[in-house]
């Protein structure tokens, strides 16, 4: 019995088929808001259900002269470690003292997968400006990675040294969520900017900036690949700002966190849509010595207690 | 809903844009499809920057020496199964340029085109009413 419960908990609840479903309604939401502000009416609800289904069903080309195995292991490694995190997240906030329901470590390399699969897919596919694309998510990863590491550590200083999410958690419910401090509202602001990044959203879209590189890695996907590289990028949607939540926002076990969860989505619609896009050398820049400095200014607060 | 690859099809028929060296009035009309005034996004309609995304080619400009072998190759890499939709009186027959040195003749001798939408330009109105003929022929 125990292995159809972790099978069930990794295939379809909290797995990969609720996050698939949950995340496909968030893209709705962020096409949705995005037309509002441009003044439009935007697309039905079940616009990213039909987008998925037809993208199923067409033909998927592999690039002549790409490395078809790494072309095709590219989308799979996104929705691999995304409903792992899932469950991750799920458990640590409502099963917070079992025996082990991972740590920030683990956290930090489930993270890491999706660009890497973003990388190995843009330059097995043998296109000049999916390279140049996956050349440039590799560089925004090492830029955000700096300042995300930092912010972190100010979470585990928090919650009295412990890397374990199940402590954190408890932390968090017996002396309030850490947001309420200055150095929770500085982690909270660089952890932010940093989904952004890793949602690849304006400011941070150089990677796939569609008017320039047509959409990066993605260029010579079709079909099937395509359809999963968009299903791990709608994952991510609506598992970062539950990340985001759980480690700063004291946890999504109770009615609250909705209201929460459509703020902090609302805010990253808003951030992508009142932004210009950051050259890559800027989008260095602005998290290495920006966010990296804001972040261990945080840092020092958390270490006195503030 | 009967067919759930047609019903995919329909709702979300991305677009690339084919400009085998038209004039870019039509061009310019294509773009006016995604200003907030028309707002083809209501019907998913969404336009895409790489030829493997999409599944429907807007091609505009009347076939040339030049341009038909580019054309060719950008429907041949398209996955399949992608409409052709002809915007504007060029992509009908060889409109005024018909005695020119370099044009090869009209798009239906080289591409399978699944709706002609004549006008110079025609109007986003018109374009509109031209995909939706397409889709409804599917």
């Amino acid at each position: 019995m125990d292995i159809v419960r972790i099978l069930f908990s990794y295939i379809i609840f909290p797995g990969f088929i609720f996050s698939a479903i949950v995340g496909l309604f968030l893209t709705w939401i962020d096409r949705k808001v995005t037309a509002r502000i441009h003044w439009r009416v935007g697309p039905p609800w079940f616009q990213p259900y039909a987008d998925f289904l037809k993208l199923l069903l067409k033909e998927t080309i592999i690039p002549e002269g790409s490395s078809k195995t790494l072309f095709l292991l590219g989308p799979l490694l996104g929705i691999i470690s995304m409903s792992i995190l899932a469950v991750m997240l799920f458990s640590m906030n409502f099963n917070p003292t079992s025996s082990f329901v991972g740590d920030v470590i683990v956290i930090v390399y489930l993270l890491a997968l999706p660009p890497i699969g973003i990388i190995i897919g843009g330059s097995s596919s043998r296109n000049t400006l999916a390279s140049v694309g996956a050349s440039r998510e590799m560089t925004q990863y090492f830029a955000y990675e700096l300042p995300f590491l930092i912010s972190l550590v100010i979470i585990i200083l928090k919650a009295g040294g412990s890397i374990k999410f199940g402590e954190i958690v408890l932390a968090q419910q017996a002396q309030g969520p850490f947001l309420y401090s200055i150095s929770g509202v500085i982690a909270a602001v660089v952890i932010l900017l940093c989904i952004q990044a890793k949602l690849s959203f304006v400011p941070f879209d150089s990677p796939e900036a569609e008017q320039e590189i047509m959409c990066g890695p993605y260029i010579e996907y079709s079909g099937v690949a395509l359809a999963i590289f968009k299903l791990a990028r709608a994952m991510m949607l609506f598992l970062l700002p539950l990340f985001l939540i759980s480690l700063l926002w004291g946890g999504f076990a109770d009615w609250w966190a909705i209201p929460k969860f459509l703020l902090i989505i609302v805010l990253i619609v808003l951030i992508k849509n009142t932004n210009p896009r950051l050259r890559i050398d800027q989008a260095l820049k602005s998290f290495w010595i920006g966010l990296g400095m804001l972040s261990i200014i945080g840092l020092v607060l958390a270490f006195y207690g503030l | 809903m009967a067919n759930p690859k047609l019903w995919g099809l329909k709702k979300s028929p991305w677009v690339f844009h084919v400009a085998a060296a038209s004039c870019n009035n039509c061009d310019i009309e294509i773009l006016d499809l995604i200003t907030p005034h028309w707002d083809i996004e209501r019907f998913g309609i969404v336009l895409v920057g790489s030829p493997r995304h999409a599944d429907a080619l807007l091609v505009t400009g009347v076939l040339n020496r030049k341009s038909l072998p580019r054309v060719l190759r950008v429907y041949e890499q398209t996955p399949k199964p992608c409409l052709v939709i002809g915007i504007g009186t060029c992509t009908c027959h060889t409109h005024m340029f018909e005695r020119s040195y370099n044009v090869v003749g009209p798009y239906n001798k080289y591409l399978p085109v699944d709706v002609y939408i004549p006008g110079c330009p025609p109007k986003p109105e018109a374009m509109i009413m031209g995909v939706v003929k397409a889709l409804k022929r599917l």
